[in-house]
């Protein structure tokens, strides 16, 4: 552990040298990602409701999954990289060290340019709480709190799970956007308005209802027209302790799946 | 003296049996070899592109996932007989899924290849060249384009065609419209990031610049939601004052024929109206920046 600290450490400082180019980063993408959000108001000028959620229980659900997503993110979603590190071989470097390699590689490139984003994540995902008017419970307060930490956990799942692609096609490019930048837009919404393709590999497949629509309704004591339980919502830590369970597994044959390039 | 037996005969001006050629004429001769070398050099910008098949394959296959997403987000808005922004369900539908070929043809984010030259100095053999480097970057670009239209603007319009009830456009007139005005997206995004990428003149470091360009060219590009979710005076304002409508909302308003024709050959005209305005700004920036260029020794 004082290892990986040291080398976050690291990272944080020399992030952080040139002062002005780093705020100057942390505004622009944390501007950037408020942008999903007000994409959402802007939807709701023009209709009055999606899939039967007015614009508060849409914005709770949008809040609830950004703000799980951009945790996950900052925490792991540097495992993009790896497909660079297959291809020049520097995994090769990662590997002899006597430490994780999925916990190297996420500790080697801290962004910590992308704390603003979290941080701004969190701050909407109390307004949207606030606006939606939940009438608390202690069960509520509870979940209000395991649902964030439970939609990062699985968001971070899908972004190791991503990744790992890499081990088998390098060229996959853009093909792991489509589950984690997708999952975030596919998490904002009702899951109801998707066609039913869509919903199988992603709500229930993927996992991403849970994070986002399931404890929303449970927060704002709706039940689900599409029928799902009550309670259901109480299965979003299962559903990402699974969900990282099944990323590790993964990444642990991705990585004896990996051939050197010998360079 | 081995450098003279490496030049060319024809390049030595006192050679006798080449008769002087007419000013015209050589005017004509020189403009067909640019147009020739403008599209030798497109040419090369679309094999270049054409050869990361694998990756296009991915691109595609996250074009489409996120197609049916944005596509399920339009319909639910406009369901029971809603018409946001003034699109019915089909339009929104077309709107999208031209919209998700676009994206890779207009290719707004993440050009930073001339400024990495500005700032490795690698510029100044482009400056060495008897082409301009707006002209060359430009060709290049406009081949890309060409490439992208084929391979990423092609299948997700034919996966839209397939699986969605779309608007088909049935005025004769938008299809010569949205081709000239997919053209002048690919010229006025080109222009604007050419113009990002000379602040390397500057700056050495665009990031700043290229950020501003993305966030702006990201939701004032229609590319987030259509604009005209927007209030009305907003949308005269992003038009009339930025060039960023000009790169997504222009082609895919003329492709659903939003508006009349007549309005559709204003947008059009617009269009061409930013992407001569990107144009000076690039040659005037660009010659300011080429007296401020200083290449260290080596």
């Amino acid at each position: 552990m004082r290892v990986y600290r040291a080398l976050v450490g690291a990272q944080i400082r020399s992030q952080s040298q040139y002062r002005a180019s780093f705020l100057l980063d942390v505004g622009f993408t944390t501007l950037f990602c408020a942008m999903e959000i007000v994409s959402v108001l802007v939807i709701f000028r023009v209709t009055p409701g999606l899939g039967g959620f007015d614009v508060r229980e849409v914005l709770l659900i949008a809040a609830l999954c950004q703000c799980g997503f951009y945790c996950a993110d900052l925490l792991v979603g540097n495992v993009e990289l790896v497909s660079k590190y297959v291809r020049t071989g520097l995994l090769d470097s990662v590997l002899i060290r006597p430490r994780s390699s999925l916990g190297q590689l996420l500790a080697l490139d801290f962004p910590f340019r992308k704390v603003g984003r979290a941080v701004q994540g969190a701050v909407i995902y109390a307004a949207a709480l606030w606006w939606a008017g939940v009438a608390w419970t202690p069960a509520r307060a509870v979940l209000a709190v395991v649902a964030p930490a439970a939609t990062a956990t699985l968001f971070a799942a899908v972004f190791v799970a991503g990744a790992t692609v890499a081990f088998w096609w390098i060229d996959s490019g853009e093909f792991a956007n489509a589950f984690t930048y997708g999952g975030r837009t596919f998490g904002s919404y009702p899951m109801g308005i998707y066609p039913l393709w869509l919903r199988d590999v992603f709500a229930y497949g993927l996992g991403i209802a849970f994070a986002g629509y399931q404890p929303a309704l449970a927060l704002l004591g709706r039940p689900d027209p599409l029928g799902t339980p009550a309670w259901a919502a109480w299965l979003s830590p299962a559903v990402a302790a699974v969900a990282w369970a099944a990323a590790l597994a993964l990444w642990n044959t991705g990585i004896r799946h990996y051939r050197s390039t010998g360079s | 003296m081995p450098f003279a037996a490496a030049c060319p005969e024809t390049d030595r001006p006192d050679l006798p049996d080449r008769p002087p050629q007419p000013a015209a004429r050589r005017g004509l001769a020189a403009a067909a070899e640019k147009a020739r070398c403008f599209g030798a050099l497109a040419a090369a910008g679309y094999r270049r592109y054409a050869t990361y098949r694998q990756a296009a394959v991915a691109g595609l296959f996250t074009n489409i996932v996120f197609g049916a997403m944005l596509c399920a987000i339009m319909l639910a808005a406009a369901h029971g007989g809603n018409t946001p922004g003034g699109y019915t369900a089909a339009q929104l539908v077309a709107f999208v899924w031209i919209g998700q070929g676009l994206l890779n043809v207009v290719h707004m984010w993440g050009w930073r290849e001339f400024s990495d030259r500005i700032t490795s100095g690698d510029v100044t053999s482009d400056l060495l060249r008897p082409v301009d480097p707006i002209a060359a970057y430009a060709a290049a670009d406009l081949g890309r384009a060409a490439q992208a239209m084929l391979w990423r603007w092609l299948p997700p319009v034919v996966f839209g065609l397939l699986v969605y009830d779309m608007y088909i456009p049935h005025r004769v007139a938008t299809y010569p419209l949205f081709a000239a005005s997919v053209i002048l997206a690919v010229v006025v995004s080109f222009g604007g990031r050419y113009l990002v990428n000379l602040t390397a003149f500057w700056l050495l470091d665009v990031r700043g610049p290229l950020m501003v360009w993305g966030i702006a060219s990201a939701v004032l590009s229609g590319n987030y939601f259509p604009l005209r979710f927007l209030p009305e005076w907003t949308l005269w304002l992003a038009w009339v004052a930025t060039p960023f409508p000009s790169l997504f909302q222009a082609p895919l308003d003329v492709a659903v024929e939003r508006t009349s024709v007549a309005a559709a050959s204003a947008t059009v005209l617009v269009q061409a109206l930013w992407a001569v305005v990107l144009y000076v700004l690039c040659v005037r920036v660009q010659r300011r920046g080429v007296v401020r260029l200083v290449v260290q020794g080596g």
